[in-house]
């Protein structure tokens, strides 16, 4: 598969050249499984929301998908390549909590790391990249917070600057891990808005969620999994409430969230 | 004091001490941001069993010998703590805590049953290194400083920590980028495709270099103390990570030549006729400077 072809519309997305596809992905944490088995793909141009219970293995399954955990078996296929010939197309936004906010940068300095793949070793940091960085800073809202330290950001503008980190990486796969964990309205509402508008310039967009609510107005598909998956598809197909129960054994009531949209 | 005074007794000691601490201090300022500084202690306390082990092989107390004794101690001590947290699945300053105090008793034990009676090994050469004994004797004024005859005659361990100092230099700034990603955002580096385990390994085994290199000049006060004193009271001077480590850098020069200047006559100020070990004193120097930034830093919390 020739990576140039994948930018042609003409070309069929195809279950093998499509932004994402796991095989048969099994990672295990002391000799329990995290992640079983899972068989998933992830379509173009779609907004996916990676749902399950706590401990379902929503983050294991997509840091296994990018490397940063080793799984003890599957495949990734990324654009229809094996992940190493695609990085450069794939943003990643890690959990806010995982990192140490008092680390010495600027919010710039941070936004400035997705730019590491163009840069690499000694590449020269020029005022074309401060100005996408600036730009990016922009499309959440915080560019008047370019020269803050990063500790002195509220949870929602760091989980900005990680977005717009992401935005710098000027990719055409997003994967997010839970970027509405502890963020204000605000925030959630400017994120989805990125994210959307992501989605309506052709990207793809995959986040592990944990907002049942929120699932039929923010997404377009869904994968729901409890270590093995329990549901794939559209969210009007796969989002229902049979899945979550199977997901969530039965503690959620009907009432507390509105599972397939009634539309005509 | 005169050029002629100045040259052969303290410029020799005064540069070694001041290298010493930069080689340190440069690697320190990522051990600090990892919480990884306890591993400057951890190869300052397994050198022991390497120069002893070096020593029963060897016979002799040569410094090429002693130095890659030091050397297989520490990288030996890096396999061990990284294998104890991976497979026992025990935190990282548990594992380092373990590792050495065990390799520590274990060279305590090694250094009572070889035949070390005869030679120049003992604890207190250890801790203080032999910083104040790095004369230059042919060394006759600010002159010799061109003077090639006399220059040849430099002590060598200065000659070995100017290349270390300089090596840590250029793989910061070569590595600036990567190391700053994978120390501040380990999960982002690694789907960049950086080798975010090589870059740990390679920061605590450039870390192990410069230990045992200053170790053999200044002892393991000084590595201790500028592996962790420097980059912490930067911390607190600037919230950017190129000015944390000019400052690092800054500060570990401050305390070697202020710690070297008081030892040697700082005693004499104050009517007591000798001198006290510079080593200890540059670490005392270099902890109050934290206590300074610690009160007055302006990025202090």
């Amino acid at each position: 598969m020739d990576a140039q072809h994948l930018k042609d519309t003409t070309v069929e997305v195809t279950e093998e050249n499509g932004p994402l596809t796991i095989r048969g992905l099994t990672v295990f944490y002391d000799q329990k499984p995290a992640v079983f088995s899972i068989d998933a793909t992830f379509r173009k141009g779609r907004m996916t929301a990676i749902v399950g219970p706590n401990g379902a293995g929503k983050s294991t399954l997509l840091k296994a998908a990018l490397g940063i955990v080793k799984p003890l078996s599957g495949s990734t296929s990324v654009f229809g390549a094996p992940l190493e010939h695609m990085r450069r197309r794939i943003a990643y936004v890690p959990q806010r909590a995982s990192v140490d906010w008092d680390f010495p940068a600027r919010v710039s300095d941070v936004v400035g790391m997705g730019l590491y793949s163009e840069l690499g070793l000694l590449g020269r940091f020029t005022g074309a990249h401060g100005k996408r960085v600036t730009s990016c800073l922009a499309r959440v809202g915080m560019e008047d917070f370019a020269d803050r330290q990063i500790g002195q950001l509220s949870g929602g503008q760091q989980q900005r600057v990680f977005l717009a980190r992401a935005l710098a990486q000027d990719a055409d796969l997003y994967l997010l891990d839970e970027p509405f964990a502890g963020v204000d309205a605000a925030t959630e509402r400017a994120i989805i808005d990125v994210l959307k508008a992501l989605r309506d310039e052709g990207k793809t967009v995959v986040a592990v969620h944990h907002d049942l609510t929120t699932v039929p107005d923010y997404f377009d598909d869904v994968l729901i999994l409890n270590v093995q998956k329990v549901s794939e598809g559209s969210v009007e197909d796969a989002f229902t409430q049979d899945a979550l129960n199977k997901a969530y054994g039965g503690r959620l009531a009907m009432a507390e969230i509105d599972p397939v949209p009634i539309t005509a | 004091m005169t050029g002629a005074e100045f040259v052969p007794f303290s410029l020799v000691p005064m540069l070694v001490g001041v290298l010493a601490a930069i080689a340190c201090a440069l690697p320190g300022n990522f051990l600090v941001l990892r919480r990884q500084a306890l591993i400057g202690d951890a190869i300052s306390h397994v050198v022991l069993p390497g120069i002893v082990v070096a020593f029963v092989v060897t016979g002799t107390i040569a410094t090429w010998p002693m130095l890659i004794g030091s050397a297989v101690a520490a990288l030996v001590a890096v396999a061990l703590i990284e294998g104890i947290s991976r497979f026992g699945r025990i935190e990282p300053g548990a594992a380092m805590g373990v590792t050495f105090t065990a390799m520590f008793a274990g060279g305590v034990l090694l250094l009572e049953q070889s035949d070390t009676s005869g030679v120049h090994l003992d604890v207190e050469h250890a801790l203080f290194g032999n910083l104040e004994s790095l004369i230059w004797l042919d060394a006759t004024g600010w002159a010799s400083l061109i003077d090639p005859a006399a220059l040849s005659g430099l002590p060598e361990e200065l000659i070995r920590i100017s290349v270390v100092a300089l090596v840590m230099a250029l793989l910061l700034l070569l590595f600036w980028r990567p190391l700053a990603l994978s120390t501040f955002d380990e999960n982002f580096a690694s789907t960049v495709g950086l080798p975010v385990r090589a870059i740990a390994l390679g920061l605590v085994i450039a870390a192990a270099i410069a230990a045992v290199t200053a170790f053999d000049a200044v002892g393991s006060i000084i590595v201790i103390a500028m592996f962790i004193c420097p980059p912490a009271a930067a911390r607190l001077m600037t919230n950017r990570l190129g000015m944390q480590v000019v400052w690092s850098v800054a500060f570990a020069t401050v305390s070697a030549v202020v710690g070297f200047v008081l030892a040697g006559y700082g005693p004499l100020w104050f009517g007591l006729e000798n001198a006290v070990s510079a080593a200890g004193m540059i670490g005392t120097v270099s902890g109050v400077i934290l206590v300074l930034a610690a009160t007055f830093g302006p990025t202090r919390k």
